[in-house]
This record gives structure tokens, sequence and C-alpha cells, in this order.
């Protein structure tokens, strides 16, 4: 047997993104025109026709509300939905499904830990610790629990590259920091913090860590286990699922003792005028009918992520990025804002003598999608001192092709600026 | 490059984005800031009146270039005339960027303003078109010290 032979088995089949882009309806139409190159995926990500199926299916055929009716189509619901509950534990190898609370979305799921977990926690003269790197839904809620509490809001800062100042994290760590809360990785910049080792620090110290995996999740393979994570949010519609829908993942512990977030239906067990009992986690913190058919969409999108491989992903996306990197960086004139040496998916970036949004408009005529603007991250903008970025987003169904129409799309940009 | 980019970004509207016109404080004079949070345009227009009349119109701030060359042109073609000049001007150019596609607008007095026909192709940018004007407004009329598009 050759060597080359020995070595074969151990190489997976070749990520065949031509095949992926085919699960994608959308990515057949066209813009001004043009084929649609679709680079802003970090705003949120388009949707493979099966989890549209899903959709589709569950109001064609078992349209009913969960947790309450006795027939048959309350029940095929509640399975379905329960058993996207089941997949979005495994997706994050949770202990137990139990440990998946539903929410509208990462933001949602970020104030339900503030506003529960928080407010138990959190007192006057008391500090939250965050980063320089947050996403607005990661700033706010943490401010507005600061502010009802009197307690300060303290923020880990950031080197020139856009990576966190380790260093400084541990000095801000002091006596009166109650809760850390970090984003997995920067929807501005894309920087993957080394969330396992500050969650380390942090558990070292006796505080909890909440993490902001918005950005993360379709990129990375998530592991709430091995990070030791305390909560862990993240949105269905970055990972090619619908909007409207996310999830907190909450060690069961800390969720069993937090009060409920909203009250109402679903949240309870029994009610009278003189006292309520509360359901169990996770459904006393999933006041209502929930939104059954993009839950049911979410677990679809689960699915076809984890059959794809989030490592075959992640993969394929570093391999664009590196791509991207480097063709961009070969544009004169052009900066990219984020340079961590640990980066997914993100290339934000600034184009001399011409503004991001008059590039985001000629590249837009291109039939090519970038976001411009501040990334909903204000104080990241203001780190690097400007006041906003185009951001190129990858999913997995760009390619290097993509990559090239985007960067002779900004040359022709220069070239109208010239 | 599409007719529509060209008819936007002429060459008269980039050469005001690059070399701004009245692009200074004026000390003295009335300030109102203009702020679009959609995409952080942040301007001051500095306005100057005496007995009904323009006497000086300034602008700083950082902006796209349709917004940075809005103002330059606005200050250009303000100067020296009547607030109430200034007031119809501003509800002329209102017009003409946010008019239907097919509209024929009267630009006859507008003059070189009337490149920023070329907007009302591009909705997500009538609000960098309508900044500077906005806030003229709101120095005019002696408002809101902060301007917002939103």
């Amino acid at each position: 047997m050759s060597t080359k032979a020995a070595e074969r088995p151990h190489i997976a089949a070749p990520y065949d993104v031509e095949r992926v882009r085919r699960d994608f309806p959308i990515l057949r139409r066209t813009a001004h025109g043009k084929p649609l190159v679709y680079l802003d995926n970090a705003a949120t990500s388009q949707k493979p026709l099966a989890v549209i199926d899903a959709i589709r299916d569950y109001y064609e055929h078992y349209n009913s509300n969960v947790h309450r009716g006795v027939h048959a189509l309350s029940e095929e619901a509640t399975k379905a939905f329960e058993q996207a509950r089941a997949k979005a534990a495994m997706f994050v190898n949770a202990a137990r499904a139990e440990e998946i609370v539903f929410a509208r979305g990462t933001t949602e799921a970020i104030n339900l830990v503030a506003w529960s977990f928080g407010r138990q926690r959190v007192h006057a003269g008391d500090e939250v610790l965050i980063s320089a790197m947050e996403h607005h839904s990661n700033i706010v809620p943490w401010q507005m629990l600061c502010d009802e509490k009197g307690a300060r809001l303290r923020v880990i800062p950031m080197n020139d590259r856009g990576e966190l100042v380790l260093d400084e994290y541990e000095k801000l760590l002091g006596p009166r920091v109650k809760i850390v809360a970090l984003a997995y990785v920067a929807n501005s910049i894309g920087t993957v913090n080394p969330v396992g080792d500050m969650i380390a620090t942090a558990h070292a110290r006796g505080v909890p860590v909440v993490l902001d995996a918005a950005q993360a999740a379709p990129h990375l393979a998530l592991d709430v286990r091995a990070l030791d994570a305390d909560f862990l949010a993240f949105s269905s519609h970055k990972m090619y699922g619908p909007t409207g829908i996310g999830a907190l993942y909450g060690k069961f512990a800390l969720l069993d003792a937090m009060p409920p977030y909203q009250g109402g239906g679903d949240m309870i067990l029994s009610v009278t005028f003189e006292k309520t009992t509360y359901n169990a986690v996770p459904h006393k913190f999933e006041a209502g009918t929930p939104n059954v058919a993009d839950t049911i969409g979410f677990g679809v999108a689960i699915d076809y992520l984890t059959a794809l491989g989030l490592d075959a992903i992640a993969a394929h996306e570093h391999d664009l990025l590196t791509y991207g990197t480097e063709v961009l960086s070969a544009i004169p004139g052009l900066r990219l804002i984020g340079t961590a040496r640990e980066k997914a998916s993100i290339l934000s970036f600034l184009v001399d003598g011409i503004h991001p949004h008059d590039l985001g408009t000629i590249l837009d005529r291109e039939g090519i999608a970038v976001r411009t603007g501040h990334h909903c991250a204000q104080p990241v903008m203001d780190r690097f001192g400007v006041p906003a970025t185009a951001r190129a987003s990858l999913g997995l169904y760009n390619t290097r092709a993509e990559i090239d129409a985007l960067a002779a799309g900004i040359r022709k940009a220069i070239e109208v600026f010239a | 490059m599409s007719t529509e980019l060209r008819q936007l970004y002429q060459e008269v509207l980039i050469d005001h984005a690059k070399r701004p016109r009245n692009f200074r404080e004026i000390a003295g004079a009335r300030s109102v800031e203009g702020y679009n949070p959609l995409c952080g345009d942040r301007i001051r227009v500095y306005v100057d009146t005496d007995a009904g009349q323009v006497r000086g119109l300034g602008f700083t701030g950082s902006g796209c270039a349709i917004s940075t060359a809005s103002a330059s042109m606005m200050t250009e073609a303000l100067q020296g005339k009547t607030t109430a000049e200034a007031e119809r001007l501003a509800d002329a150019f209102q017009k003409l960027v946010t008019g239907p596609m097919d509209a024929v607008v009267d630009d006859s007095h507008l003059g070189k303003l009337a490149i920023f026909a070329g907007v009302r192709e591009f909705p997500v940018r009538v609000k960098c078109a309508t900044l500077a004007w906005h806030t003229l407004r709101s120095a005019l009329h002696g408002d809101a010290a902060v301007v917002s598009t939103e």
C-alpha cells in the first residue's frame, strides 16, 4: 500500500459549496440585474428550503397550540416543539433539554438573564463587567440593570487588533463584579474571544458568565459544558433558521433558582387570585403561546447545520476569510478594522476617501449586499475612531468567486471617487 | 456602472464631497447639530442672520459623499438669501429628492442643486441628502440643539 493511499481515508469528503447553494432558493435571484452576492450574513442569514418547508408543513398539517390540547394536532405540535428544544440542547451540548429556554432571539435571552438573574444578584455598589466589543444588545440590558440598582458597568478594553486585553480583564475582575457578559464572536469585527479561559478566570473568583453567542453559533461548534458557560444566548435567524426565535442556555440549578421573566399562560401550574404556582424550568420562562412554527423551523436549521457539520463549515469559512483578507488587503487604500489572530467570518473595512455608506450603495448596484454603518456596536466604532465601516460577513454558502466580485466592486467605487 | 449611479455620483457632487465649501465654524453664529443614527453622519450647521438675511453659513462634521456635498452646496446656494428664500429653497429641495421617480419638478431656481434629483432612485439615501437642510431649518427656527433623522 502506498503512503498516499494510507493518508486518503483521513480526508473527509470535500465541502461541496455548489451543492450547498442549491439548498437556498433565494441565492438564485438577482439584485439590480446582477447575480445576488449575499455578504450580510452577520445581520441575518438566508434560509434553506428544508427550513421554509418545515414552517409551511406545520401550518398546512398540524398547526395547533402546544402544551394544552388533548387532540391529535396539539400532540403533534407539542412533540415537534419539544424536539426543537432537544435539538438546541444537543447543538450546544447541554446536559439536558430543560436547560434550553426559548426566547425571541439573543436580545430577549440576554434581557431575560439581566432581568431575572441580574436583579437578584446585582446590588448597589456592585459591578457588571462586559467587553469593549459588545453588540448593543449585550450592553444596554446591563446598563439598565446597573441604573436601576446603582451598580457600575465596567468594560474590558481591546487592543488595536481588536483583541481583548486579558491582563486588564484580570485586574477588572475585582470583588464587586457580580456578572461577566461577553461576546463569543464580535459581530462588528469578527474577533473570537478566548471565552473558555475567561470563564475559568471568572469562576475562580465565583463570578458567573453570560455568553452572547449570536455570532458564534453559525460559525463554530458550541459546547457549554466544555466552556462551563453559565448562560449562553443565540438566535435562529443568524443560523439559517427563521427570525423571531432564539434560545437561552442556562445551567439548570441557576434557571431553577431564578424568578420568572414574564407572567402569563404556560408559565404557571395553577392560578388563583391569591396565589400562582409557577411551572417548572424551562416553561416558567416561556409565558404565552410560543412562536411554534419558527421554533420548529429553528430545529430544522439546527439539523441542517449539524448535517453539514460545524467543523466543515468552519473550515470552509476560514478558507474564505483568509482569502478575503488577502484579496481585500491588496486593494490600495483599504484598511481592515479588526485583525485579531482568532477571527470568524467578518471582514470590516474602510476605503480611503470613500464613506462606507457610498461604498454600500455602489456595491448594491453590483448585486452585492454588505452592511454599512456601526453594526449596532457604536463603542467599537469609537474605539477605532471611525463613524462606520463596511462589513462583509461570510456564510456557509459563500464562495471565493463572490469575494472576487466584492473586490471588483470596491475597485469600481474607487474609480468613481478617484 | 449603472446610469442611476452616474446620475447620483456626478462630478460636481464628488467635488463638493471631497472639497466641501464653507467647511468651517462661524464664531458667534447660531448652530445646530444634525445626526443620522442609521449611518453615523453627524454635521453642525452654523447660520448667521441679520435683518432676515443669511449673512454667513458654514458647516463642520463628517458624513457620506451625499450628505457632505448637500451641505456644501447648500451653504453656497443660500449665501446672501433672505431667510424666507432659504425656507422656500429648503422646501423645493425636499420635494426634489423625495418626489416620485417620474415627477417633473420645477428645478429652475434650484440651480446646481438640481443634480440631487438622482437621489430619488436611492430611497435609503434621501436622509443623507436632506440632513443638512433639516438641520438648517432648525437653526433658522431656533429649535432643538440636535436634530435626528430618526
